[in-house]
């Protein structure tokens, strides 16, 4: 408890009149999704989700939910096999390297999707030649976009453990590199690479921009195609999706609250 | 590190174990040739999805269609039409950071008296992060459910209190109709990045001004406020910046028309032949990094100032 903060009267008035701004829209999507056909009340909206007869309309959304779903796996690969084991070898080998990498792995922070965007299509021209025009192939540019979010939950948990001696310690116990990384740096880190995991996944999810302008049918470039004709499923899945994240980032609080960083 | 750029590209295409550390295996002390192997696979990547991306974004803004050199494509940054949106972005972006920073440090002021660990403060923090990341198209809708022509909120005004919020226009699908969905995403933003500059604040400074003989007031004015300010004005700059670069929002809500920057890029994408001139894309993204640029540079330098103090 900080003495700093505010009487209870104040917080209070602060916590309504924000969370009023906050609650309008979300309330008045749900009722929106609530809006009988014949007027007043009803769940129909919600029911049409799973009617068949209804199911060609919505059937995008479920096609670009699809889609990010597998985005979201392959980019959490990328994050687990590639960006992790570069941050281990980074700090545990090339410390001098270390400002250099912060630097590189934050800079999507500061250059806007939009203008990614304008140099990724040419070399996803490329791609498409090579590799395909499969969805799954996005998610090397998604991997760039969840960098500096997933650099920052693995570091704090790097920071947390002392890397070297454990590395150090296995080592002089016999252990090659790959058991070194797999069953002793890993499991150390499992929380800060189960939070770097679960934010990439709130991240791809809402990703538009990238996959609406090269044309790829992601779950919100979906939602926007159905839209024009049915308002109603868009606003059921911006509530369950928005539910879902929540409940992602309410994990990601509990894995961060575990790291057994003393508090002081 | 150029040199692990410049063999990265064949490295990573010959390797195909991302893991990329067994290079390290052999003797307890690998001699360094062996172990920045580990690090081509990641470079090679970041050359080719950020680095490559990011040089074609700028430089296509340098040439004709034919790849020929030519200044034009940046002379269009001076037309007229590209110069009003740009003073439309940042406009937008000015006035939602600086709503979004003063709601947010009243939010994070609230927030402070509470118990850190408690089940509010984790709920606060991961709605907060939702709003803050999830955006984008699920925003609109809200919005568009909200205060769109049929939303709850406008037929609920109409037809209970005579009140029609688009006498005017439908201004939710212009310019004006993006403040309140961008000051809903920069609040939540303010709180992630403004509440550990607050929570940093010691109670002690606060025991020792009123062992001084101040009050609750003369604390904040001397001691709070001017200890925060740097955190306060880095945060305005990266909310700034968060506004100017956002695009999912308003491409959701104007589906014709682009008042603001990104929605320009988009049609000069879609259509190479906005104002006649070709990857004029190229330019507007180029425009676009030197304003996110100048302000992320400015943001770090504040940052820096304002991290002295919290050790």
């Amino acid at each position: 408890m900080n003495r700093l903060g505010p009487s209870r009267v104040t917080r209070w008035v602060i916590a309504l009149v924000v969370g009023a701004f906050f609650a309008v829209p979300l309330v008045s999507t749900l009722l929106f999704t609530l809006r009988d056909p014949e007027g007043g009340v009803s769940l129909s909206r919600w029911a049409a989700l799973f009617d068949p007869a209804h199911s060609a309309a919505i059937r995008p959304i479920w096609v670009g939910l699809g889609n990010s779903l597998i985005l979201a796996v392959v980019t959490v690969a990328i994050v687990l096999l590639l960006l992790a084991p570069t941050m281990i070898l980074v700090n545990l080998r090339f410390p001098a390297l270390k400002p250099a990498f912060e630097f590189t792995v934050l800079l999507p922070i500061s250059i806007p999707a939009i203008v990614l965007v304008v140099g990724l299509a040419p070399i996803y021209l490329q791609i498409g030649r090579t590799l395909g025009t499969g969805t799954w192939t996005l998610a090397f540019a998604y991997g760039i976009t969840v960098l500096p979010f997933a650099y920052r939950s693995i570091q704090a948990a790097i920071d947390a453990a002392d890397l070297r001696t454990l590395s150090e310690a296995a080592r002089s116990l016999g252990a090659g590199w790959p058991t070194v990384v797999l069953r002793v740096l890993a499991p150390n880190l499992r929380q800060g690479l189960l939070a770097a995991s679960l934010l990439s996944i709130a991240v791809v999810l809402g990703e538009f921009t990238i996959a609406s302008l090269l044309n790829r049918q992601v779950f919100q470039t979906a939602m926007v195609v159905v839209q024009k004709q049915d308002p109603y499923a868009p606003a059921i899945f911006t509530l369950l999706a928005l539910l879902f994240v929540f409940v992602l980032l309410l994990l990601i609080g509990r894995v961060a609250r575990g790291t057994g960083k003393p508090r002081p | 590190m150029t040199a692990v750029v410049t063999t990265g590209v064949d490295a990573a295409a010959s390797a195909p174990t991302p893991s990329g550390l067994a290079p390290a295996v052999q003797p307890r002390r690998a001699t360094p040739s062996t172990a920045w192997l580990g690090l081509v696979p990641f470079a090679a990547y970041v050359v080719l999805f950020l680095a490559v991306p990011t040089v074609l974004a700028i430089g296509s803004g340098f040439v004709t269609k034919d790849g020929a050199f030519t200044w034009t494509n940046l002379g269009a940054l001076g037309a007229p039409v590209v110069l009003a949106t740009f003073a439309n972005s940042a406009g937008l972006s000015l006035l939602t950071a600086l709503v979004g920073a003063a709601v947010g440090a009243l939010v994070c002021y609230a927030l402070l008296g509470l118990n850190p660990d408690g089940v509010v403060r984790s709920m606060v923090d991961a709605a907060a992060g939702v709003l803050a990341q999830f955006g984008g198209v699920t925003l609109a809708f809200a919005f568009i459910a909200t205060i769109g022509i049929q939303g709850v909120l406008t037929v609920f005004l109409r037809d209970s209190w005579g009140v029609n919020i688009y006498e005017d226009g439908t201004w939710l699908y212009e310019l004006p109709g993006l403040v309140l969905p961008y000051i809903y995403f920069q609040v939540p933003l303010m709180v992630i990045t403004f509440m550990p500059a607050l929570a940093a604040l010691k109670p002690q400074w606060a025991e020792a001004n009123l062992t001084l003989g101040g009050t609750r007031a003369s604390f904040w004015l001397r001691v709070g406020i001017p200890v925060l300010a740097p955190s306060f004005l880095a945060s305005v700059l990266l909310l700034f910046a968060n506004a100017f670069s956002s695009y999912a929002t308003a491409a959701a809500l104007a589906s014709q028309g682009s008042q603001i920057v990104p929605l320009q890029i988009r049609a000069a994408l879609t259509s190479e032949t906005v104002l006649g001139r070709e990857n004029l894309a190229g330019a507007l993204a180029l425009g676009m990094v030197v304003v996110v640029g100048i302000v992320m540079a400015l943001y770090s330098l504040v940052q820096r100032r304002a991290a002295r103090w919290q050790a």
